[in-house]
């Protein structure tokens, strides 16, 4: 079994800005000497590595920077903000089957400044044949389009995204490393933002970050002798459901119930933490709606009900379910999600700058809308 | 209207733009138990048969939802924008929802229609627009 066998005992992150200067290789292998650093264990006794299929730097370019020694086990997990928890999921399978006895895994990226994905392809082939050519050209018009559908279906509104939104930068508004720090939201600031795409605004869009993370992984034995108290894997799962179809999921019997009710499923069968035990979570937030959808797909309120959950300041801290307390990819900074396996590790550290004060176990999120996975850490 | 986004075609999509070219809209169809799926694919996921044929449909449905896109665009999309983009549930299998466009006839830009007078639930109806010899583009009115 897996549950609570390896730990993350080391994190680290760059600054996250619109632009940094050093190039994504080199904030990799900063943010990896950081973690290790942090961990107490030396580069060269690295031997896995475990990274997004998306992720430009390479084990080989990793681990000749750092200096690792031999490696026993890399691999990658697909399917962008998807990947996050999963590849977090490797490192803890490798650790406990004895492919390697020191996992890191990273993610470095310059979204910020090193342009957007989905301006380059002039030709819609693949998957994109049956929406692009017809003007549905972004993730955010993919997921706007689930958007006004749960609206339609469930009586949401703009008044629910507006909670999340500013929920969410209210706790960046504690963060001295979040992109969005000093500056505070209100709901006239959100319900007069330009259009993105109807119904979505451009608060319900994540930003656009250069940065890079990396943790570090090994048994739960080894972490005993690491300077941090343990924070332990407890359970992990990725989900992918029947029929689905990443992004653009509307051929299937219920597109609103996406690859988080699979990876729920998985997470928890396999776990000693239920929904009902978990008192912060880290739901992934490309977009607003997604953690509205996560709220439901992960148990903690029952489907049509995650808009009203966010009422009354329901996950902000001090509510219901405080979620994305270092500010999310919504105001922290987007790096495909790595921040939020980063807050949840120093939420069981204690350490958090919105730090929930009884929480003993966090839920970790990837992408909802995407093959997705998740993790649930535990002091 | 050489700068549109057009789609590639690659074998399993071939038959669906042959049909087009004729005016119809035809789904893939498992020959073996006779349900449809999409996007076209090689395998029926409910009896793995690889023996399909392509059904002519109505080409009727309803609205499931729609978005309009705001910039920053791709450069073929930012004159239009904003436009109305819709998801069309197809009457013959309400899994199967179409992204497509809401116009008025023929030759009709995508930004024709004022988002406030459309509503989901909506009945919608094909035809196809041809834009070059080969993509004769798949474009919905209202009935």
């Amino acid at each position: 079994m897996l549950k609570d066998a390896t730990a993350i005992v080391g994190i680290a992150e760059s600054p996250f800005a619109k632009k940094l200067e050093a190039s994504e290789c080199q904030l990799a292998s900063e943010v990896i000497i950081a973690a290790l650093e942090d961990a107490g264990i030396q580069p060269a006794e690295v031997d896995g590595m475990a990274s997004y299929t998306m992720e430009n730097t390479s084990e080989v370019d990793i681990a000749k920077n750092i200096g690792a020694g031999d490696m026993s086990f890399f691999a990658q997990v697909g399917y962008g903000g998807g990947a996050g928890p999963g590849v977090v999921g490797l490192l803890a399978m490798a650790v406990a089957t004895g492919q390697c006895e020191v996992g890191v895994a990273w993610r470095s990226r310059k979204r910020g400044s090193g342009g957007r994905p989905w301006a380059g392809a002039q030709q819609a082939s693949a998957s994109g044949c049956w929406t692009r050519p017809f003007g549905l050209l972004r993730p955010a018009d993919e997921i706007a389009m689930l958007t006004r559908r749960y609206m339609h279906q469930y009586g949401a509104t703009r008044e629910h995204l507006c909670n999340v939104a500013t929920s969410v930068r209210k706790h960046a508004n504690n963060n001295p490393k979040a992109i969005m720090y000093s500056r505070k939201m209100s709901r006239d600031d959100y319900m007069n933002a330009r259009w993105i795409s109807e119904p979505l605004c451009l608060f319900d869009n994540c930003l656009e970050t250069d940065g890079a993370l990396a943790c570090v992984v090994v048994s739960a034995e080894r972490a005993k002798d690491c300077p941090h108290p343990a924070v332990y894997i407890h359970s992990v799962a990725q989900g992918l459901p029947p029929q689905h179809q990443t992004m653009t999921n509307y051929w299937n019997d219920d597109p609103l119930r996406g690859p988080a009710w699979a990876c729920a499923d998985a997470l928890y069968r396999n776990s000693d933490i239920q929904p009902k035990d978990v008192k912060v979570a880290q739901l992934y937030d490309a977009f607003s709606p997604l953690i509205i959808l996560s709220l439901e797909g992960y148990g903690f309120c029952e489907r049509g009900e995650g808009a009203d959950f966010t009422n009354d300041g329901g996950i902000e801290l001090g509510g219901r379910l405080p979620v994305n307390t270092s500010g999310g990819g919504l105001s922290e900074a987007y790096v495909h999600g790595f921040n939020l396996i980063n807050e949840g590790v120093r939420q069981m550290r204690g350490t958090s700058c919105n730090q929930v004060e009884d929480a003993d176990s966090c839920l970790v999120t990837a992408g909802e809308g995407v093959p997705t996975s998740a993790v649930i850490l535990r002091r | 209207m050489s700068e549109m986004l057009l789609p590639v075609i690659g074998d399993d999509e071939t038959p669906f733009w042959e049909a087009a070219r004729k005016g119809e809209l035809r789904i893939q169809t498992c020959k073996s138990c006779d349900r449809m799926r999409f996007p076209p694919r090689p395998m029926c996921p409910w009896c793995n048969s690889t023996q399909s044929e392509w059904k002519l449909t109505q080409g009727r449905g309803t609205i499931w939802s729609f978005v309009v896109p705001h910039p920053p665009l791709l450069p073929q999309f930012m004159d239009l924008a904003p436009y109305l983009v819709i998801a069309v549930t197809l009457d013959e299998d309400p899994k199967i929802r179409f992204i497509g466009n809401l116009v008025e006839r023929s030759g009709d830009a995508i930004n024709v229609i004022d988002p406030s007078t459309i509503e989901i639930g909506q009945a919608v109806e094909v035809f196809f627009d041809p834009v070059n010899e080969e993509i004769h583009m798949p474009r919905w009115v209202r009935v």
